[in-house]
């Protein structure tokens, strides 16, 4: 942190070379498993793109830039644009619902945040397929929601809210929701009650400590959760299936077409390595906003 | 005092739950005063500090800052800055703007500030470290910053709790002589909140010393030092010889050692205590009569030593301090001879109602 020059003598620095290896033996395990199983299947994924598809799936080795040419094509432009535009509603959604309920839960008696806690957490808990499927119940046309509103004649006829955009941003959010309230409320739980109170003994007014103080040290837990909620409802493709009804093709459902319907594994893996490129860049940036938040800009 | 108090706490009483943490305490404290509050972990000397800050709110009492009522008043509004144990610094914000979060918030013109807070900063000696965050200073650093923020609003009141607590010896030594140095530049009354009675008597202008959410006697530390109004206070300011006896006319008549002769004005025949300070305690030849006792240990602290000496017939070794180095030695026979001693009653309650008579007299 500090840039002043140490003076270090041999021992100390022979000390410090120990230091850095002694990691190894705890990193080893994990990095191996993710090495073979993330950074080989990626290689390959990359690999793929630069050769011409087969006409049964697999691929014909002849190098070509094809596949990322086609890319610019409006229709595939269009879905990924589409998708980014998704993600980005449902982890500002998210975040807009997620911050309340964070801040609330980090000011609860230590009894009632656990209860909390596993409220959040327990959808996690139940089967995916299962709860998606009890969105289709809620939602469809002879759907419980559609029955309620009828029955307090609000509407006459149902309203079609299952396999629209809204349905989608509604079950991603279900689903993700509570990836953005936990890093949230880890880091407004962490925040020392005191820098609260010493701002109101400075003369701040309840939204000014608020806006100068929490907010800003929250900041970083806000960014986790919306990359945490980002990365997953981008590259999600069940829900787009099922409550979307495959009207709305998001990024996802493209990658999943092009391997298992196109047959065009070349043009599929070019999809799916751009969702990882995107999705690699978010997170970076999220780290580097977080940094300068807490560390604040570098001093020459 | 003969002004009127700049600070008035009223018969504040405060409770959490089942316990009270505060039993109905009074104090005034004046202007430009440099006011302690003393006490053990738990006596409510936080609690009340607190209450001033407007972090807690008393169930019933006044507490004044010039005769306007602090607890109608919300806590951002009151005239009153405190510096926190943790130092509560802002740390995603330079020094500089922690400094000035307190002026921003009075809304002042950008000038106005910037230049208030450079003159907070020579102040308190931060010159070189404005532009750093709290993470980048030492222990100490963060306590000016802590202190110059809390001080760069000049409110009429500066609270300090347990300043000096998270600094190393030394660090602390030159601290204390800094605060006090301070308090008399910037003219503020400063109320500190300590349960190290060094501190608060090398400091305070005033103690007001606290135990189990009563106030047990308030007080100059020269007068709680010659005078302490029980024995709790007895024991907990200074070093004291304390003897538990039950009192005669002018004495306390100590089982196993017989009558001590002590100033007091108790009724006879009631439970006291003598307390001798180890300075008053007199050790002399073994061949004198009188007292005599077995010197247990010596222990030379450079400009006088302590002696520890048993004496026949007491449970806890007797202490005698002198100037500079001792020949006395682990085993010598010597005589002992009480000087200047008062006696303080043992009872808790009589004893804190006699503090407060003593504090009103």
């Amino acid at each position: 942190m500090t840039s002043t020059p140490h003076q270090t003598t041999p021992g100390v620095r022979a000390n410090r070379v120990r230091r850095g290896l002694a990691p190894v033996p705890f990193l080893a395990p994990g990095m191996l498993f993710l090495i073979v199983f993330m950074a080989i299947p990626v290689g390959l994924l990359a690999f793929y793109t630069f050769f011409k598809r087969g006409r049964f799936g697999g691929l014909v080795f002849e190098f070509t830039f094809d596949n990322w040419i086609k890319l610019l094509e409006p229709l595939y432009l269009g879905v990924i644009v589409q998708s980014i535009g998704m993600a980005l509603v449902v982890t500002l959604l998210a975040l807009a619902i997620g911050y309340p309920m964070a801040y609330a839960i980090a000011g609860l008696s230590p009894k009632w945040r656990t209860i909390a806690l596993i409220a959040v957490v327990l959808p996690f808990w139940t089967n995916f397929l299962v709860r998606t499927y009890a969105w289709i119940l809620l939602l469809n046309n002879a759907g419980w929601l559609n029955q309620a509103l009828q029955g307090l004649g609000l509407t006459d006829e149902p309203i079609s809210m299952l396999y629209t955009p809204q349905a989608i941003v509604v079950g991603l959010l279900y689903m993700y929701l509570p990836l953005m309230v936990l890093p949230l409320y880890a880091s407004l739980q962490q925040l020392d009650p005191s820098l609260r109170e010493a701002a109101t003994n400075l003369g701040a007014n309840p939204w000014r400590a608020f806006r100068t103080v929490t907010l800003p040290l929250s900041l970083p837990g806000a960014l986790t959760g919306c990359v945490f909620v980002f990365v997953p409802a981008m590259s999600n493709f069940v829900i787009p299936e099922l409550i979307g009804g495959g009207k709305t093709v998001m990024v996802g459902n493209l990658v999943r077409d092009q391997f298992f319907e196109a047959r065009d594994w070349p043009f599929g893996a070019t999809l799916a390595l751009l969702l990882t490129i995107i999705l690699v860049l978010v997170i970076v940036l999220q780290s580097a906003v977080s940094r300068r938040v807490t560390e604040g800009p570098r001093r020459g | 005092m003969t002004s009127a108090p700049l600070l008035r706490v009223d018969g504040v009483r405060a409770v959490y739950g089942d316990t009270v943490a505060l039993h109905d305490v009074s104090l005034d404290i004046g202007d430009n005063e440099f006011f302690a509050l003393l006490g053990p972990s738990g006596c409510g000397k936080t609690t009340l500090l607190r209450s001033i800050a407007g972090f807690e709110t008393p169930a019933s009492g006044r507490i004044e800052v010039d005769g306007e009522d602090l607890l109608r008043m919300p806590a951002h509004k009151r005239p009153v800055n405190m510096m926190f144990q943790s130092y509560a610094l802002f740390p995603h914000m330079s020094v500089e703007k922690n400094i000035a979060y307190g002026l921003e918030s009075e809304g002042l013109g950008r000038a106005e500030i910037a230049r208030r807070v450079a003159e907070v900063v020579d102040v308190v000696g931060l010159g070189q470290l404005a532009k750093r965050r709290p993470a980048q200073l030492s222990g100490g650093q963060r306590q000016r910053v802590a202190l110059a923020r809390a001080i760069v609003k000049r409110p009429r009141l500066l609270l300090l709790d347990e300043p000096l607590s998270a600094l190393d010896r030394q660090v602390r030594a030159s601290m204390q002589l800094e605060l006090k140095r301070l308090q008399h530049e910037v003219g503020l009354t400063f109320v500190v909140v300590t349960h190290d009675q060094e501190e608060a008597m090398s400091m305070a202008d005033r103690i007001a010393v606290l135990r189990d959410g009563r106030l047990e006697q308030l007080a100059t530390p020269q007068e709680l030092y010659a005078n302490p109004a029980s024995r709790f206070v007895a024991s907990f300011i200074g070093s004291a010889n304390l003897l538990d006896g039950t009192t005669t006319v002018g004495g306390v008549d100590v089982p196993g050692l017989g009558v001590v002769e002590a100033a007091h004005a108790l009724p006879v025949g009631e439970p006291a205590t003598a307390v001798v300070r180890p300075e008053d305690l007199e050790l002399t030849d073994a061949a004198t009569t009188g007292l005599r006792g077995t010197v247990i240990d010596t222990y030379f602290l450079g400009g006088a030593s302590t002696i520890s000496v048993e004496v026949p017939g007491l449970e806890a070794p007797l202490l005698a301090t002198v100037h500079g180095a001792s020949r006395l030695a682990r085993g010598d026979a010597v005589g002992v001879r009480f000087g200047r001693t008062s006696a303080v009653a043992r009872d808790d309650a009589g004893a804190a109602a006699s503090a407060q008579e003593a504090v009103s007299a």
